[in-house]
């Protein structure tokens, strides 16, 4: 006799997390593994928050959270990707952006709903639309088009059940972007459908070179039936704060307030204070953490060119995922076999979709000083491997 | 391109041209041609360490001095600054606004060769009236760079989606 429900049982353990265990096994290991900035939260931030437990404000904010902060991030939005929210009705303060994903689905899905996941990408979309009982169909990005998302990609899975798009650009986990072009063809086809599209952009603010981040909520036709989900997580460096938000049309905020306030009831009060203070002040500390990780994303990408694995110029995010097809290794293969041999963590591709097959995720969020140990251990073992490959 | 280069260099003043061209997605010889620019320029002035002092055996204190002068009716403060910040001993030496003119910032081995200085070479050039001397107790941060480092592990988990 089991008492876990059954679709929880059947549900499989995020691929992360079982190469975690493994990673977890081995000594002096140098990852390349995280999610997370390794950058310190600004010190006014931090500051901001010692102040708020010094002023004993760690009571419960209002359900949607502190209206100085959804205020703030109205303002943000507008500054950002150019669409107005209004904080009283269509802005929701959570637990993280993963929150907001949770939230935002069980708003919109009803039993039986499909819901087109664009992949590879983030490990919690399937889960949280199954959990809301909906059905998770994949949508596979290549990597012949850098991994965006195109027109071609979504029609072929389109039914009369779609009710949802997952949109997670900049990604997690191959770096790419869509940029304004790529968003309008999108937009074509979702114009006249009745489709939610729940736009993941939490890493929104970290795309390099001249190119900034665009939300597909700034057309005019999707701002009604865009759920844009952001957070202070990567952007601050305030991943353990856990503090996001989800800003759409007003009918859809408040059905996922709704959950929230009986489920989460607030997000945590310390860190909403905290955030109004990043809004408020940290652009240049955000400007520099960017600066620094485009610098690791250059040095990081020509190691792997220069070690013969192909590589395309990922723009967004804090990831790369280079190609090890010409290893002759599957993904789980060639990352379990880096751990073992040379002690470098990586993340293989299909922990974020079958489609992530023949390829590894290589985080940046690391110094110049181990991005470099790490790329000189994994040349040794791609040099290793095609040399025992020849006749 | 300027501006990059400085930042990376401010950093860490020990990186090869050919590093900086990989960080910025630049071509190696136009960067080595920037540097060489700023240094003609005197944009670059020079390289140095920073070392943390508080952890050398040589005897070591620092001082700042407040410096009022009388500025000269040709020169203006141009003439006496020279006179200052050719003493070897004199480390830097800030035109300031305020209730003082000069800041000025020495290094010595004790307390009293610093003294000494002060009482017989500053304090006696002719258009000096009058010195303010503040001694470094302890530098905590200097140029950007924290000295004494807490070195927090990397707490984040190997691993994470």
């Amino acid at each position: 006799m089991t008492f876990v429900a059954r679709h929880i049982a059947e549900m499989p353990r995020s691929g992360i997390r079982k190469f975690f265990d493994i990673v977890n096994e081995i000594d002096g290991a140098i990852s390349l593994g995280v999610g997370e900035p390794d950058f310190e939260t600004p010190w006014a931030i931090k500051e901001r928050g010692i102040y708020t437990l010094e002023n004993k404000r760690t009571v419960y904010t209002s359900n949607a959270g502190l209206i100085e902060l959804r205020r703030e991030i109205s303002k943000y939005l507008e500054n950002r990707i150019g669409v107005k929210y209004d904080p009283g009705s269509e802005i929701l303060v959570t637990v993280g952006a993963s929150e907001g994903i949770d939230v935002a689905l069980r708003a919109v899905i009803e039993p039986g709903d499909e819901v087109l996941i664009v992949e590879p990408s983030f490990v919690s979309y399937r889960p949280c639309v199954t959990m809301a009982g909906g059905v998770p169909v994949s949508v596979e990005t290549k990597a012949e088009n850098d991994f965006r998302l195109t027109p071609e990609d979504i029609l072929k899975k389109l039914t009369p059940r779609t009710k949802a798009l997952v949109l997670p650009y900049p990604n997690n986990p191959t770096g790419a972007i869509m940029e304004k072009s790529d968003l309008a063809a999108i937009e074509k086809v979702l114009k006249y459908r009745d489709i939610v599209v729940i736009s993941d952009e939490i890493y929104s603010e970290l795309t390099y070179g001249d190119i900034s981040h665009t939300s597909i909520s700034s057309f005019e036709s999707m701002r009604e039936k865009t759920v844009v989900l952001n957070g202070f997580s990567k952007s601050y460096a305030m991943t353990g704060w856990r503090l996001g938000y989800a800003a759409g049309p007003r009918e859809i905020i408040d059905a996922m307030t709704k959950i929230h306030q009986y489920i989460i009831m607030c997000a945590p009060t310390v860190s909403q204070y905290a955030g109004i203070e990043a809004l408020q002040s940290c652009d240049d500390a955000v400007m520099k953490m960017r600066r620094e990780y485009d610098a690791r994303r250059r040095v990081m990408r020509k190691g792997f060119l220069d070690m013969g694995l192909s590589c395309f110029d990922a723009k967004g995010a804090f990831y790369l995922f280079p190609c090890i097809k010409s290893t002759g290794l599957s993904s789980d293969e060639f990352a379990e076999k880096l751990l073992y041999e040379e002690k470098v963590a990586v993340v293989p591709g299909t922990a974020f979709g079958e489609c992530g097959e023949g390829f590894i995720r290589c985080s940046y969020a690391y110094s110049i000083k181990e991005i470099k140990a790490a790329l000189e251990r994994i040349e040794r073992f791609v040099r290793k491997l095609k040399n025992t490959d020849k006749p | 391109m300027e501006k990059d280069i400085l930042e990376i260099l401010e950093k860490d003043s020990r990186i090869s041209a050919e590093e900086i061209a990989v960080m910025l997605g630049k071509p190696s010889e136009e960067v080595s041609a920037c540097i060489k620019k700023m240094e003609d320029e005197g944009i670059i002035c020079g390289y140095t360490i920073l070392p943390n002092r508080d952890k050398t055996e040589k005897e070591y204190v620092a001082a700042m001095i407040e410096v009022k002068v009388t500025p000269q009716r040709d020169s203006g403060y141009e003439a006496i600054a020279k006179r200052i910040y050719k003493f070897d001993e004199v480390k830097s030496v800030y035109l300031m606004s305020g209730a003082y003119d000069f800041m000025v910032l020495m290094e010595g081995k004790n307390i009293k060769e610093i003294s000494h200085f002060i009482s017989s070479k500053l304090s006696t050039l002719e258009s000096v009236t009058s010195t303010a001397t503040h001694f470094v107790l302890k530098k905590y941060k200097d140029y950007g760079i924290i000295m004494e480092k807490n070195e927090y592990a990397d707490e984040r988990m190997v691993v994470s989606p």
